[in-house]
């Protein structure tokens, strides 16, 4: 059967694979070595899902959101990744790779981030374990996302700017590439989301498909089946989208709906939209979809929402796209702010931009009566506050 | 027979200076070539500059950044080096990141180098297995020599593994880090050099990496057969602009 998981060298299709330097290839191949042995230990596995039950809050809930539906005139169920510790589906992913760091024997950890999130989620663990940790973030974005800069402080992380390039996202990233090739030995990287080299968007996938088992586990409950319709998330490099579609890929009859930030339109020269503006390349060790120029220079991408912002997608979407299996949507920065103002008026929550993205889908895509559609509610607005009280002059 | 081939015969050590095509000036690509050769200088990389140089450090980042302000692009650099062999005999290899070559079209990228009279293709991105299953072919067609690199991390099996898919020269990083001149070589790479040394392989080896001056060069080459100068030679050129190259090489050997 054609499976839409990375096969046993990380390729989803064309997509994937590790396009290294040799300086890496130590890293990355005692990971790909050792991550799914390490997966598969009942300890690991115990105490993974211990942390996620204490710790993070798991399981979420999937919530019927009924005057959305209403509206809507469907089924419309939210994946409550919102209420997770940190306020974001992010943390599934690092108590994993923290866990994963500490059977490897490595006592210092780096990430990359954006807006913060995965900064903070980094940050978090590492403070669980008492392990040092170094998180590079854009300069830009340092000057832009204060408080997550804040926290990362307050738990004890140092957050280093990123100065090269673009000073953004991907230039955190490459910092944190380069960090890694500087000390192959004692660090972790722990990437937040389902890009870089094989084995990371396979891991990372796997850590955030809690959410799909835990999604079939509910929907059974409430609807008499494991399958919703249609699952739908925001993409950015993809890893809420990853977990959310995990358990259904290879289900042929759930739809995959992936909503990609437009920014101010896909023509616009101001968009974050990957897949439709994208061409294969390599970005950040992986075959995949990125935003280039004809040279192959990889251009600056733009959203609104920060955690959207990011020039390529994980290839294991990029998979999805190019096959046809995955319908590809984008919404732009007033849609998805729009969207975000109705579900705290409609159902009284308060939405990250990211997320606010995938909600804007059912002004134009419209859904049967008794379709069960689940949207994964990726992460809370908080960090988002200073957005939209700017963008709605609150 | 291959230039790069054939300078690697000669009973010398190799002094390799690798810079980035476009800087300081964007037109500046042939005089510092054509320097080079007249300096004495045995090889040249040519930097293709990239977006997201992720194996370098801050000066070959810096220079690569400003060589895509200046304009240049796989296309113009190619422009640009389309008489150089009428003018130099030296062996010049091309370095840079994967993606522009993908994006130029991996056939087509190595066809216009073997017309104009590249040498070699260093390409830290592109991996040892992928190379080998898709551009082989294509790189030997075109006559192009495919230098892999190797660290003081890389195995003894993957070196060998390496060893066997080269044909020219094996690039050897001299430490666990990205680019840029570091102060001197410690006990750490002595081991590194002498393990290398000792495996007796069949392609001999260039260091790179942290090689600034004539005592690092002098070090590097006790054991391997040449050296190459990256961020250092960027250095001068930064301060100096494309006078005095031959006053560079002359304080290296
Ligand atoms: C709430 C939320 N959703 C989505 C994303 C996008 O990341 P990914 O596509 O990996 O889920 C982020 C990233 O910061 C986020 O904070």
């Amino acid at each position: 059967m054609k499976s839409y998981h990375a096969d046993e060298r990380g390729y989803y299709g064309e997509f994937g694979g590790a396009f290294i330097p040799e300086m890496l290839y130590p890293n990355c191949e005692e990971l790909r070595q050792n991550y799914l042995s390490i997966m598969e230990e009942p300890s690991f596995k115990e105490e993974f899902h211990q942390l996620l039950k204490d710790y993070v809050g798991r399981p979420t809930p999937l919530y019927f959101a009924k005057r959305l539906s209403e509206k809507y005139n469907t089924k419309i169920y939210l994946k409550r990744e919102d209420l997770c510790h940190t306020g974001a589906h992010k943390v599934n992913n690092t108590i994993g790779q923290i866990l994963m760091a500490k059977k490897l024997g490595k006592n210092r950890i780096i990430a990359e981030t954006g807006a913060g999130q995965h900064g903070v989620a980094t940050a978090t663990v590492c403070a669980l374990m008492g392990i040092q940790c170094v998180v590079y973030m854009g300069e830009i974005d340092i000057a832009r996302q204060a408080p997550n800069v804040a926290r990362m402080k307050m738990l004890g992380a140092e957050v280093r700017p990123a100065t090269s390039g673009s000073k953004t996202l991907k230039d955190a990233t490459n910092e944190a590439i380069r960090d890694w090739i500087n000390n192959p030995v004692d660090t972790h990287y722990i990437i937040g989301s389902v890009v870089g080299p094989h084995p990371y968007p396979d891991m990372v996938a796997r850590f955030q498909s809690v959410i799909s088992e835990e999604i079939k586990n509910q929907l059974q409950e409430k609807e008499g089946r494991e399958n919703p319709d249609y699952v739908v998330a925001c993409v950015g490099g993809g890893s809420n989208a990853a977990g959310a579609y995990y358990h259904y890929l290879d289900v042929p009859e759930v739809g995959i709906i992936a909503v990609e930030a437009a920014g101010k339109g896909v023509d616009s020269g101001e968009s974050a939209a990957t897949s439709a503006l994208g061409k294969v390349g390599i970005i950040h060790g992986s075959k995949t979809l990125l935003m280039q120029t004809q040279d192959g220079q990889i251009t600056e991408p733009y959203s609104i929402s920060a955690g959207l912002d990011y020039p390529g997608v994980g290839p294991m979407h990029a998979h999805l796209y190019a096959s046809g299996r995955g319908e590809f949507i984008s919404i732009t920065d007033d849609d998805a702010m729009k969207a975000g103002l109705e579900l705290c008026k409609l159902e009284g929550i308060i939405p990250a931009i990211e997320t606010s993205h995938a909600l804007a889908i059912f002004e134009d895509r419209k859904f049967n009566p008794d379709d069960v559609v689940v949207v994964n509610l990726s992460g809370r607005g908080d960090k988002d506050l200073q957005n939209y009280i700017d963008y709605f002059k609150l | 027979m291959n230039r790069i081939k054939q300078k690697l015969q000669e009973d010398k050590k190799i002094l390799s200076i690798y810079f980035s095509a476009g800087y300081p000036n964007l037109d500046d690509t042939v005089k510092i070539i054509q320097d080079l050769e007249k300096s004495g200088v045995d090889l040249i990389e040519i930097g293709l500059p990239f977006s997201d140089p992720l194996a370098d450090g801050p000066t070959i980042q810096e220079s690569s950044t400003a060589a895509l302000k200046n304009g240049m692009n796989t296309s113009l650099l190619f422009e640009q080096l389309k008489d150089i062999r009428k003018t130099v005999s030296i062996p010049l290899i091309l370095m840079g990141y994967f993606n522009p070559v993908l994006q130029y079209g991996v056939a087509e990228f190595c066809a216009r180098c073997e017309e104009i009279g590249i040498d070699g293709l260093i390409l830290p991105d592109l991996p040892l297995d992928v190379y080998k299953e898709e551009y082989e072919d294509i790189f030997k067609k075109h006559g192009l020599i495919n230098v892999f690199l190797i660290t003081p991390q890389t195995s003894d099996e993957r070196i060998k593994a390496i060893d066997d898919a080269s044909e020219g020269f094996i690039y050897m990083v001299s430490s666990a880090s990205t680019t840029g001149a570091k102060q001197g070589f410690g006990s750490e790479q002595s081991d590194y050099f002498n393990r290398i040394a000792s495996m007796e392989l069949n392609n001999p080896q260039i260091v790179g990496f942290g090689i600034s001056n004539a005592e690092t060069f002098e070090q590097a080459t006790q054991k391997a057969k040449g050296a190459i100068i990256g961020s250092a030679f960027i250095k001068h050129l930064t301060v100096n602009g494309v006078d005095g190259i031959g006053d560079f090489v002359k304080q290296i050997r």
